[in-house]
C-alpha cells in the first residue's frame, strides 16, 4: 500500500470518483489551475477541465447555492469553502435550503452535494483560520458531518460520502493535511459513515476525540499508561449521526469518559455525547464525564497552544477520571 | 401627463447622482403612469389594439385559455383568504394584481424548461400542470399534501411540471436557479430556468450571488422580478436608491428589461425573447416586471396600516384581469354568460377540491421523521419511538 498524507489521499478520491461518475464536478475559490490554497485540488483540472473543476467567484453563498442547484439538476457538486470559518455567508443556503430540501419537499427534491472544507486551529491562523463549527451544523436536522483523522480514512470517508445520498459536510483538519500520514489502500476503497474507529481498547478510561485532536488524545493516553492507566481511544469519524453503540459499549466497559475537542465547551458535540452516556449508561458510570475543549471565547492567535485542548490538557483530566 | 414626462426624463438613464432625484422622485418608478415610460414594454394599448412591435402573437385559444386562468386563479385566491378568515386553513400568500406577471412568465417557458418559485406564483403552478386537489391539499396540510404537511400553506412542490421546491427564505431560489441552469448549460442541454422574486428580494444577497454567477458563467436564466411595489409593509424606494430594477442588472453584465407586468402580451414577449437569448447561449435576462400587490402581503398582513386604501386606485385602473378582459371581449367574442360559466365552474372546482381536502386525514406521527435523511438514523428512531409511545398534542384543527 502506498503512503500518502491527507492531502494527497483526498485528492486520491476525488480522482477516483471524478474519473467513475461524470455527475461529480469540483468548485469553489482556487480550486482550478492553483489547485486549491492547500493543493488538495492540484491535478485535477487538467484531468478534467473547466467544466468539472471549477474557480468561482468569491462568495461562499454563490458557490453553495449555485451548487444547490446544480445537485437539483442531477450533478454531484462537491463544493470546497477555503476555511470553514468563511462558510457562513453560506450558513441559510446549507441550513435553510440544502438541509431541508428533501423534507420540505415531501422527498421530491432531495438535494445532494459533499462541501469540503479546512477546520481547526494548530497552524498560527488566528481567529478567522482557525475554528471547528461542527456543532452548529449538527444542531439543525438534515446534514451529515465527518472529520477524518487519518489519510486512509480521509480518503475512504471521502469516497462513502460523496456515494451517500443525504448532503455531508466533510472537515478537513488542516493542521494534519501533512503531518498525518500513512498506508492508504489503492483503487476504490470506502470506510462507511456512522462508524467509530477504537484505535486503542483500553478498560480504564475512555477517550472520545477526531481529527487533529485524536493524536493529541494518543499522546495523552500514552503517558497515562506509564502511570498505569489503560485508556480506550476512539476516533469518532463521523460526528452526526455518530456511533453511540461504539461509544456506549466502551463506556459500559471502561466506566469512566473524557471527551476532546477542540470547538468552544459550551454547548459544544462534547456535551451532546456526555448527555447521551448519561442517558444510555448512566449507571455504569464510575467517574463524572469529563469534557477537555477549546474554551468560550474566540480562536487566540499567539495563546493558541494555551486554547487547544492538547495532551497536557488532557492527560491531567485522565488521570483524575481514573482515579476518581 | 405632467407625471409622465417626469418619468421619461427619469428613466433616460441619467447618471443616477445627476437627477437629483428626491425619495419622491424616485418613488415614480413605482407608479402606475411609470408603465407608460419609454423603455417599458407594452402591447396592450388602452384603445385595445396591441403594439405590433412587442405582439407575441399568441393564438385565439391561447389568449382565452391564459384569460380564463387569470380568472380562475383569482377566484382561487378569494376563496382561500375566505377559508382563512373562517379559520379552516392558517395562511395564505396570494397574486391578486399579479397575475398577468406571473401567468405570462410561466407561459413563455418551454415544456423542459424549469420555475424556481418563490411563494406567490401557484398560478404558475396551476399552468404547469399541477392538479388543482394538490395545491389544496397543501393549503390544509393533510395526507395528500404534496410535503405532506412540513411547511405552511402555499410551500408546495410540482417536480412534474418542472417547478421547484418552494422555502421562506427571500431569495434563495435565485442562486439555485442559477446553479441548476449553469449546470444545464455544461451538460449542453438546451433549458432555461426561470426565477420569481419580488423587488424585496434584490436586496438579499442571493440576488447579488446569483445575477453575478449567471453572469459569469452565462448560465441561462431568467431573473424574474415582480416589482409589485411592497416587500409587506416596505415600499420600494426602501429596497434601492437605483432608478429601476433592471438596471442593476448591467452591473453584472446580465441585460435588463422592464415590462409592463400587468399586460400579459408583454409580459409572455418579454419572457420568450429571454428564453431565446438563454437558448442562444446569450446566458441570463433580468426582468422587472411593473405590477402592483393589490392584496396584503399575506393573510397575516394588514394594509391600512402602511397604506391608505385610496393610494391602490390607479394600480386597480390598470387591473391585469380587467385589461385582459376588454380584450378578450372586443376581440374574441368573450361575454358576461361566458364569464359566469367559468366563475361557476370554478367555484364548483374548488368547493370539491376543500371538501376533499378536509375529509382527509392528518400526515402520519411518522411522517415527522421521514426524509430528514434518506433513511432513518438511530437518533430518529429513538426519537420517532417516544413520540409514538408519549401522550399526543390536541388542536390539530384549524390546520
Amino acid at each position: 500500500m502506498p503512503q500518502m498524507n491527507m492531502v494527497q489521499a483526498i485528492n486520491d478520491a476525488l480522482r477516483i470518483e471524478m474519473r467513475r461518475d461524470h455527475r461529480v464536478v469540483v468548485l469553489g475559490e482556487d480550486v482550478g489551475k492553483v489547485g486549491g490554497v492547500f493543493r488538495v485540488t492540484q491535478g485535477l483540472y487538467d484531468e478534467f477541465g473547466d467544466d468539472r473543476v471549477i474557480d468561482t467567484p468569491l462568495s461562499e453563498g454563490g458557490i453553495i447555492g449555485t451548487a444547490i442547484g446544480m445537485a437539483l439538476y442531477g450533478l454531484v457538486p462537491v463544493p470546497e469553502i477555503q476555511f470553514s470559518d468563511f462558510i457562513f455567508p453560506a450558513y441559510d443556503q446549507i441550513v435553510s435550503e440544502l438541509a431541508k430540501y428533501r423534507y420540505r419537499s415531501g422527498g421530491e427534491y432531495p438535494a445532494k452535494l459533499v462541501i469540503r472544507t479546512p477546520v481547526g486551529g494548530g497552524i498560527r491562523g488566528g481567529h478567522y483560520h482557525s475554528q471547528s463549527p461542527e456543532a452548529q451544523f449538527i444542531h439543525v436536522a438534515g446534514l451529515k458531518v465527518v472529520c477524518p483523522a487519518s489519510p486512509a480514512d480521509a480518503k475512504g470517508l471521502l469516497l462513502a460520502s460523496i456515494r451517500d445520498p443525504d448532503p455531508v459536510l466533510f472537515f478537513e483538519p488542516k493542521r494534519i493535511y501533512r503531518a498525518a500520514k500513512g498506508e492508504v489502500p489503492e483503487g476504490d476503497f470506502v470506510v462507511p459513515l456512522g462508524k467509530a474507529n477504537v484505535v486503542k481498547p483500553g478498560v480504564h478510561v475512555t477517550v472520545i476525540a477526531w481529527g487533529a485532536m485524536l493524536y493529541e488524545a494518543l499522546e495523552a493516553s500514552n503517558q497515562a499508561g506509564k502511570q498505569g492507566i489503560d485508556c480506550e481511544v476512539i476516533d469518532l469519524r463521523t460526528l452526526w449521526p455518530l456511533d453511540i453503540d461504539t461509544i456506549i459499549a466502551s463506556v459500559k466497559k471502561t466506566g469512566r469518559v473524557v471527551v476532546v475537542h477542540e470547538a468552544p465547551k459550551s454547548c459544544g458535540l462534547g456535551g451532546e455525547i456526555v448527555s447521551l452516556i448519561n442517558e444510555k449508561a448512566f449507571l455504569h458510570l464510575e467517574a463524572p464525564p469529563k469534557r477537555v475543549t477549546g474554551f468560550d471565547t474566540p480562536f487566540p492567535y499567539t495563546l493558541e497552544n494555551e486554547y487547544l485542548p492538547l495532551a497536557h490538557r488532557i492527560l491531567p483530566a485522565i488521570v483524575e477520571t481514573a482515579r476518581y | 401627463m405632467t407625471a409622465l414626462l417626469q418619468s421619461e426624463s427619469r428613466t433616460s438613464h441619467a447618471p443616477v447622482g445627476e437627477n437629483n432625484a428626491n425619495d419622491a422622485d424616485r418613488s415614480a418608478v413605482r407608479r402606475p403612469d411609470d408603465a407608460l415610460a419609454g423603455d417599458v414594454i407594452r402591447t396592450l394599448r388602452h384603445d385595445g389594439t396591441l403594439d405590433p412591435a412587442h405582439d407575441p402573437k399568441l393564438t385565439r385559444d391561447e389568449i382565452l385559455g391564459l384569460y380564463k386562468l387569470m380568472v380562475r386563479v383569482r377566484i382561487l385566491d378569494d376563496r382561500l383568504v375566505a377559508l382563512q378568515r373562517q379559520g379552516r386553513i392558517g395562511f395564505h400568500i396570494g397574486s391578486l394584481g399579479e397575475e398577468a406577471a406571473i401567468l405570462g412568465s410561466a407561459f413563455a417557458m418551454r415544456e423542459n424548461d424549469w420555475i424556481f418559485p418563490c411563494y406567490r406564483e401557484f398560478g404558475a403552478a396551476l399552468l404547469r400542470g399541477m392538479p388543482l386537489q394538490r395545491y389544496v391539499d397543501n393549503m390544509f396540510g393533510n395526507a395528500n399534501d404534496p410535503v405532506k404537511g412540513r411547511q405552511m400553506p402555499d410551500h408546495y412542490t410540482y417536480k412534474k411540471g418542472h417547478f421547484g421546491s418552494i422555502s421562506s427564505p427571500i431569495g434563495t431560489q435565485i442562486t439555485q436557479a442559477a446553479g441548476f441552469a449553469w449546470a444545464a448549460k455544461i451538460k449542453k442541454e438546451d433549458i432555461a430556468v426561470l426565477s420569481y422574486f419580488g423587488d424585496g428580494a434584490t436586496s438579499s444577497n442571493d440576488f447579488h450571488n446569483g445575477l453575478n454567477f449567471a453572469g459569469v458563467f452565462r448560465a441561462p436564466t431568467i431573473f424574474f422580478c415582480r416589482n409589485n411595489g411592497w416587500a409587506i409593509s416596505v415600499p420600494t424606494e426602501r429596497q434601492t436608491a437605483s432608478a429601476t430594477f433592471a438596471e442593476k442588472g448591467i452591473a453584472y453584465g446580465v441585460p435588463g428589461v422592464r415590462v409592463d407586468g400587468n399586460d400579459i402580451f408583454a409580459v409572455v414577449k418579454a419572457t420568450r425573447d429571454a428564453v431565446a437569448r438563454a437558448s442562444r447561449g446569450e446566458g441570463p435576462t433580468l426582468i422587472e416586471a411593473l405590477t402592483y400587490r393589490l392584496s396584503g402581503h399575506s393573510t397575516s398582513d394588514d394594509p391600512k396600516a402602511y397604506r391608505p386604501d385610496n393610494t391602490l386606485d390607479p394600480w386597480r385602473a390598470l387591473d391585469p384581469l380587467a385589461r385582459t378582459r376588454r380584450y378578450v371581449e372586443q376581440h374574441l367574442g368573450w361575454n358576461d354568460d361566458a364569464q359566469r360559466a367559468l366563475e361557476t365552474e370554478m367555484d364548483a372546482e374548488i368547493k370539491a377540491a376543500v371538501a376533499a381536502a378536509e375529509k382527509t386525514e392528518l400526515p402520519s406521527l411518522d411522517s415527522l421523521f421521514e426524509d430528514v435523511f434518506a433513511s432513518l438514523p438511530w437518533h430518529l428512531e429513538e426519537q420517532r419511538e417516544e413520540l409514538r409511545k408519549g401522550p399526543r398534542a390536541k388542536g390539530h384543527g384549524a390546520h
